[in-house]
């Protein structure tokens, strides 16, 4: 009857889907949606319902997608007719209807459609619309779900999309990657930097997932910032370490940290202040396993914080504070007010708080915590009462000196009038004593009196065990106790038999006199007893025990095996191991590991490459763009904000500059407040980098202020800051290369033009002056292509002919590598090959750069100690003037000079060519004397500089 | 993720569940069962059940248990925290979150939960974006829905969606711009027998109404920051500008939401603003005892004590209560053992007093310790962190119409 009832009413849904009219198809649609609701079947009603998939109605094609979505798998054929639909709205202009139709149709759980799935989901990650994009990102996992066998076309996609720059995606992208593929750490490294900088606006849940992630490969990434923090940790250390000497070398290198490990760290931390728990607990294990132990208490506060939220969340935060306090109590010890338990607190939460109280305790505080603890005793939560009392055994084991009082304290317990209370406190009492049982006799006597009065059986085991281990400390009374137990031995409780003939062993080895007939009757009752384990027990006790012809050699040690000391019971906290699992998680809160757990990997001992997580090789700025493109036209182009004009240098420059610009284009557009704010410092770098790459050949300091700040993070950018100059004094001396006579006709000079070399950075450029002094043409000079020396050699175009008594002049890069080594390379005409050599003055192998006085003083400040080489001199009278010493330096040094406030002090500035070492020169007079000093990292050139500038500044003449 | 979720109340129905993946039978509920049982109270249920194949995750919120079901591994916290967004989400559409209101909008809590989720990762929770995809129900609306058969739920993609500021929808309109904000503070403090604090801390949220047209950017700024321990703020804020200039900026979500919540633990700071004298005693003999409870006011600084409620929990062999209260109405509930005694407004000039016997169940031992009393208090008008509330400004950086109306508000609760 009912079942009909049922179907009428299905009927009558079926006609009300099938009408007309979209109200009644929108009113069965409801009542079927609360049918699901509920729990009850609406299967049958599958064809009815998707015939209106594709529906004008928007809110009744939504109620159709959640039908499909929970019956597709069950009607899987009938489901292949809307698919169509879904394919049709993935073309449809609107994002909106773009992104629900991948919704629904990766929601629908039908293995045929995989392919089709695939195909959209790889559509839908190159979309324009961020949203859409993100759908996609979710849809990999479900896909992922569906059919595992599409992992390596997956991971194409979840590669993808991590590049992408929108905050939509990345929270979604990054939980795909963590269900399909989280071991392909290598897809993160490129863009390690973009989520850090990113995370901020990042919506919360993706925050969560992202600070997760990055944690795991941080581990696997970065050296351990705790080595310094490790020595408190004695054991692990001297496994490490077999001598005394090495272990000294090794605490001597100091730790720097990673600039990529600091940045996860330092932006990571305003999260702290989020509304989420989620969040603020994901950056609270974040900081706990990968900052430094001097900066962890930060933390601290806002998981106090989180202790004001709802009752779930104290309980997983309590979790986690109970794991961090037995590491380090020094963080929460200030806030162990904040742990305090309420009346109105759950039993789970209470518990919780008297944990973390007793790791918090020690010496200064432990008479607070126990005057609090007494408080809670008297709770009427009685399973509370109980861990109390536990927890005031492992203060008193833990904390020497509050030992004696809390055993008094427990003994005052003892005539409490719970009986819970009373059992806790034996079964704690027992647990001490056996740490220091002589001194505390008249505590056992005490016990042996209240033994009748407790009806508990675990305390009476307790009690019953005392007497027996230290029945020599209490020779009258333990015999006592054994005859009242002979009495009740039956009505006892397994745990309390057992208790019982081991006291009957006991007293029978060391008191025989006394009670041997009564442990014999005992062990009798124990033989014909209910229990197997008692019989059992009993059995072997009276084999060992008592000598018999059969028992053998074991009776002799019978006394040595029974009454063998026993060591004491270590107390301690449930929450001991706790930290094997990474804080935060479903594993750490269950105390076992989850399915889909991911291991945090230890600190790996050498840092693997950094340079993988570099995203763009930005050139040196030093470099010249001659040729690449028309400077006035690049000029035109930063200040424009126009989107066409920026992809038109795309095409003409390198690929680097492009992903700069994409950069700058994309914060143009972003026109939020909130990405202003937190706009990441190397988005910043870029910007300007860029800005000076355009400008390079006005000279203008007033950027390299900010600039500044940028240094200390990243030092292969360091030099780009200051602009390279055009040389401030050329010389027109030239050398020879090839005599006349060794040339046989071939005469060759050459001088450092001292430009910026046009075919390499690292490059020294040169003029070469061929000249034929023969009598005939000379055919087809070159460099031979086979170079004696390693140096690199840009070579000149072989000229096809020379002509007699004509001269040439080509021009050749050299790469000196910094040094004055000889470049050796074989000049070659037709005929004939000559070995020349070219040595270059040290004062060549710099290129001038221009600096303010401010920054040149700065990083002079930088360059001290081993970096710095002066020297005094007398100076020469005519060589005192500024004009004068100028001159003198510059001839020697490619150097720049730099505008000096003071008059007695000249200041020049260069870099190195190949390597791109700053040179800072420095002039100071002192009338006669003169101090040279010179800050560079090149120490070698250094010295050699100073030696040349000493000669030249001491000799008179020009 | 998120799996699956049942909701069940208090008496143990399932009364809706929602599957996010494949169907979860709601036989899995059986463990939930089991645990709430053994629990006793609703309250000690554990928030993370294990089960052999899945985990539940559980809250308990107006007297309804959200459960979900999780399969793999995530963090607990999450879920947790996205089942009190789901509760508050139905609280903001239907005003309680209760069974009945749940069951009378199935359609929309079931259009809810699909946007919030996809696939068990959260996908719209902001109020202001879920307010555009699906609108509340009004009367009005429901009226005019069934009679043309429009529907509840938006077209467009919420443009909040798509922009780096999820929680403000865009194209805001009034004529009439206005910002409000609600300063409530909380004494939360612990006495001990002799009235000494024992534990004292002050904890404070800043409630605003924003009804701004366009794109308005404020700024908040406090005379003292310095005081202000602990913040946590809504996602609008600025952390960057809090951390270097201790300014609060921020484009607010239209409407109504909780900008920030800070915890002030000067505990020299608090002043309590009651005293209490009690005397409960339990008699050796007679199985009875005598209650004596007078609340006077001790610095309020001339504003009055409003809401003025004592609460407290009695032992468990108390039976009945036999009072004579001189102001207000008490009521006390034998089952839970709760007496509580709603006094309203503090009148200095006569002290409440509550006075009178109380019977005990005969032959049980008496009580070996004092129930402890719960005072809660309002106080308007008043911050009690004093030098922090009566500094709070309000800028308007681009505002573009015109300044606001009515700057703001204060309100303490105490």
């Amino acid at each position: 009857m009912l079942n009909h009832c049922f179907l009428c009413r299905n009927e009558d849904l079926k006609e009300m889907l099938e009408s007309s009219k979209e109200s009644l198809k929108l009113e069965a649609m409801k009542r079927i949606v609360g049918l699901i609701a509920k729990g009850k079947n609406a299967s049958e009603l599958f064809p009815a319902v998707v015939k209106n998939v594709a529906s004008k109605n928007i809110e009744l094609k939504k109620l159709v997608y959640v039908y499909l979505v929970r019956y597709a798998e069950e009607q899987q054929d009938l489901a292949l007719l809307s698919i169509s639909t879904f394919q049709r709205a993935l073309k449809d202009p609107n994002q909106l209807i773009r992104a629900s139709a991948l919704r629904v149709l990766s929601s629908i759980r039908v293995p045929i459609i995989v392919p089709i799935m695939m195909l959209s989901i790889k559509e839908a990650s190159t979309d324009l619309s961020p949203y859409v994009r993100k759908t996609a990102a979710h849809a990999i996992q479900k896909l992922y779900s569906l059919d595992p066998d599409q992992k390596e076309h997956l991971i194409e996609v979840i590669e993808k999309l991590l590049k992408d720059k929108s905050t939509l995606v990345a929270g979604s992208v990054v939980m795909a990657f963590e269900e399909v593929c989280p071991d392909r750490i290598d897809l993160i490294h490129k863009n390690y930097r973009k989520l850090c900088n990113l995370l901020v606006d990042v919506e919360e849940w993706g925050q969560v997932v992202i600070i997760h992630m990055l944690t795991r490969y941080a581990r696997t990434q970065f050296v351990s910032p705790w080595r310094e923090d490790a020595v408190f940790d004695e054991n692990s250390e001297k496994a490490f370490y077999d001598s005394e000497e090495e272990r000294r070398v090794d605490q001597s290198k100091p730790y720097i940290m990673d600039p990529d490990h600091r940045l996860l760290l330092r932006n990571t931390k305003p999260l702290l202040q989020s509304r989420n728990t989620a969040v603020v607990m994901a950056v609270s294990q974040l900081y706990w396993h990968l900052a430094p132990k001097h900066e962890l208490s930060i933390i601290t506060k806002s998981l106090v914080r989180l202790l004001r939220s709802h009752r779930e969340v104290q309980y997983i935060v309590l979790q986690n504070i109970a794991t961090m306090s037995i590491q380090r109590k020094g963080m929460f010890e200030p806030f162990m007010k904040s742990f305090y338990v309420r009346s109105t607190d759950a039993t789970h939460i209470k518990t919780l708080k008297l944990e973390i109280l007793t790791n918090l305790a020690n010496e200064a505080n432990i008479s607070t915590i126990l005057r609090e603890f007494q408080t809670y005793v008297k709770s009427q939560d009685k399973a509370f009462a109980a861990a109390t009392i536990q927890a005031i055994g492992r203060c008193a084991t833990n904390i020497s000196e509050v030992t004696d009082t809390c055993l008094n304290g427990l003994v005052l317990l003892l005539s409490n009038r719970d009986e819970t209370v009373v059992a806790e406190s034996v079964v704690v009492i027992k647990k001490l004593l056996q740490t220091q049982p002589s001194q505390h006799s008249d505590i056992i006597k005490h016990m042996a009196k209240l033994f009748d009065n407790i009806t508990v059986s675990m305390a009476r085991a307790s009690i019953l065990w005392l007497m027996g281990e230290y029945c020599e400390h209490v020779p009258k009374i333990a015999p006592d106790v054994l005859r009242k137990m002979a009495k009740t031995f039956t009505s006892e409780e397994d745990i309390v038999k057992l208790q019982t003939v081991n006291l009957a062993a006991k007293l029978y080895l060391t008191n025989s006199k006394q009670t041997k007939l009564l442990t014999q009757y005992i062990l009798n009752l124990g033989k014909y007893d209910q229990s197997y384990d008692i019989r059992d027990r009993t059995r072997f006790i009276r084999q060992l025990i008592v000598p018999n012809e059969k028992s053998g050699a074991l009776s002799k040690y019978a006394r040595r095996i029974l009454m063998a000391p026993k060591p004491a019971p270590v107390l301690q906290s449930a929450f001991k191991d706790r930290d094997r699992f990474q804080l935060g998680t479903l594993s750490h809160s269950l105390n076992s590991q989850a399915n889909g757990y991911l291991e945090l990997s230890d600190w790996p001992a050498v840092a693997p490459d950094q340079s993988v997580r570099i995203v763009e090789v930005v050139e040196p700025a030093g470099a010249p763009v001659f040729g690449k493109s028309k400077p006035g036209k690049s000029d035109e182009k930063f200040y424009s904000d126009s989107e066409e004009e920026e992809e038109e240098e795309e095409e003409g420059s390198s690929s680097e500059d492009s992903s700069t610009l994409a950069c700058l284009s994309e914060e143009n557009s972003d026109d939020s407040n909130k990405s202003s704010s937190s706009q990441s410092d190397s988005e910043k770098k870029k910007k300007t980098l860029k800005n000076k790459k355009l400008q390079q050949q006005k000279p203008d300091s007033k950027d390299s202020h900010d600039l500044a700040l940028f240094l200390s993070q990243l030092h292969s950018f360091f030099l780009n800051q200051f602009l390279a100059s055009s040389p401030v004094f050329v010389p027109e001396t030239s050398r020879e290369l090839l005599h006349r006579m060794t040339g046989k006709g071939l005469s060759a000079q050459y001088r450092f033009t001292r430009q910026p070399c046009i075919y390499g950075n690292s490059m020294v450029s040169l003029q070469l002056t061929l000249s034929n002094s023969s009598d005939q043409a000379l055919e087809n000079i070159h460099i031979s292509e086979k170079s004696s020396t390693g140096r690199d050699i840009h070579r000149f175009n072989a000229s096809e002919r020379l002509e007699p008594q004509a001269s040439v002049t080509v021009s050749m890069g050299v790469d000196f590598n910094d040094s004055t080594q000889a470049a050796n390379f074989q000049l070659c005409t037709k005929e004939d090959e000559f070995s020349v050599s070219i040595q270059p003055a040290v004062g060549e192998l710099l290129l001038p750069i221009t600096m303010s006085e401010a920054d040149f003083t700065k990083e002079q400040s930088k360059l001290v100690g081993m970096n710095e080489s002066s020297a005094t001199i007398t100076m020469t009278p005519e060589n005192v003037s500024s004009q004068s010493v100028n001159r003198k330096v510059v001839s020697v040094a490619n150097l720049g000079v730099i505008p000096s406030s003071q008059e007695n002090i000249h200041r020049f500035a260069g870099k190195t060519v190949s390597s791109g070492c700053l040179v800072l020169v420095s002039v100071a007079l002192k009338d006669p004397d003169a101090v040279i000093t010179i800050n560079t990292e090149n120490t070698v050139m250094a010295s050699m500089l100073l030696r040349q500038f000493k000669t030249a500044l001491t000799n008179s003449g020009p | 993720m998120i799996h699956s979720l049942f909701l069940i109340n208090n008496a143990g129905d399932l009364f809706l569940e929602k599957h996010w993946k494949s169907v979860i039978s709601r036989s899995v509920c059986d463990y939930f069962f089991e645990a709430r049982e053994k629990a006793v109270e609703p309250d000690n249920v554990p928030p993370v059940i294990r089960t052999p194949h899945h985990y539940l995750i559980n809250i308990y919120r107006e007297k309804i248990f959200f459960v979900s079901v999780i399969q793999t591994e995530v963090p607990p916290l999450f879920v947790i925290e996205f089942l009190h967004r789901v509760a508050e989400t139905f609280q903001d559409y239907f005003g309680e979150c209760s069974e009945s209101t749940i069951k009378d909008n199935v359609v929309i809590v079931y259009e809810l939960l699909e946007e919030m989720l996809d696939n068990g990762f959260p996908l719209a929770t902001e109020s202001n974006i879920l307010k555009e995809l699906i609108r509340p129900p009004t009367i009005l609306r429901s009226m005019v829905n069934t009679i043309t058969g429009s529907s509840n739920v938006g077209e467009t993609l919420p443009t909040g969606q798509l922009s780096t500021i999820p929680w403000r929808r865009a194209g805001v309109k009034y004529t009439n711009n206005e910002a409000y904000f609600d300063v409530v503070e909380e004494i939360d403090a612990i006495l001990d027998k002799s009235g000494t604090t024992v534990f004292a801390e002050i904890q404070g949220v800043i409630d605003a109404c924003v009804k701004l047209s366009g794109m308005p950017d404020l700024t908040l700024s406090f005379m003292n920051p310095r005081l202000l321990d602990d913040v946590s703020f809504h996602p609008c804020v600025r952390y960057k500008r809090w951390e270097s200039e201790r300014v609060i900026s921020f484009v607010p979500p239209d409407g109504n939401f909780q900008l920030m919540s800070y915890h002030i633990s000067a505990q020299n700071l608090v002043a309590i603003p009651v005293y209490v004298k009690q005397n409960i005693s339990f008699f050796e003999t007679g199985s009875s005892g005598r209650l004596d409870i007078t609340v006077g006011p001790k610095q309020t600084m001339g504003k009055t004590v409003e809401g003025l409620v004592v609460t407290v929990h009695m032992p468990k062999v108390v039976l009945s209560a036999n009072l004579n209260a001189t102001q207000g109405t008490y009521n006390y509930d034998p089952v839970t053992k709760i007496l509580v005694w709603d006094i309203g407004k503090l009148n200095p000039q006569k002290l409440p007093n509550l006075k009178g016997s109380l019977s005990l169940q005969s032959g049980a031992p008496k009580p070996e310790e004092n129930p402890s009393l719960n005072i809660d208090l309002k106080i308007q008008q008043l911050a009690i962190s004093g030098r922090l509330g009566s500094f709070i400004s309000v800028g308007c950086d681009s505002l573009p119409a015109g300044p606001c109306d009515k700057a703001l508000l204060l309100l303490t609760l105490f």
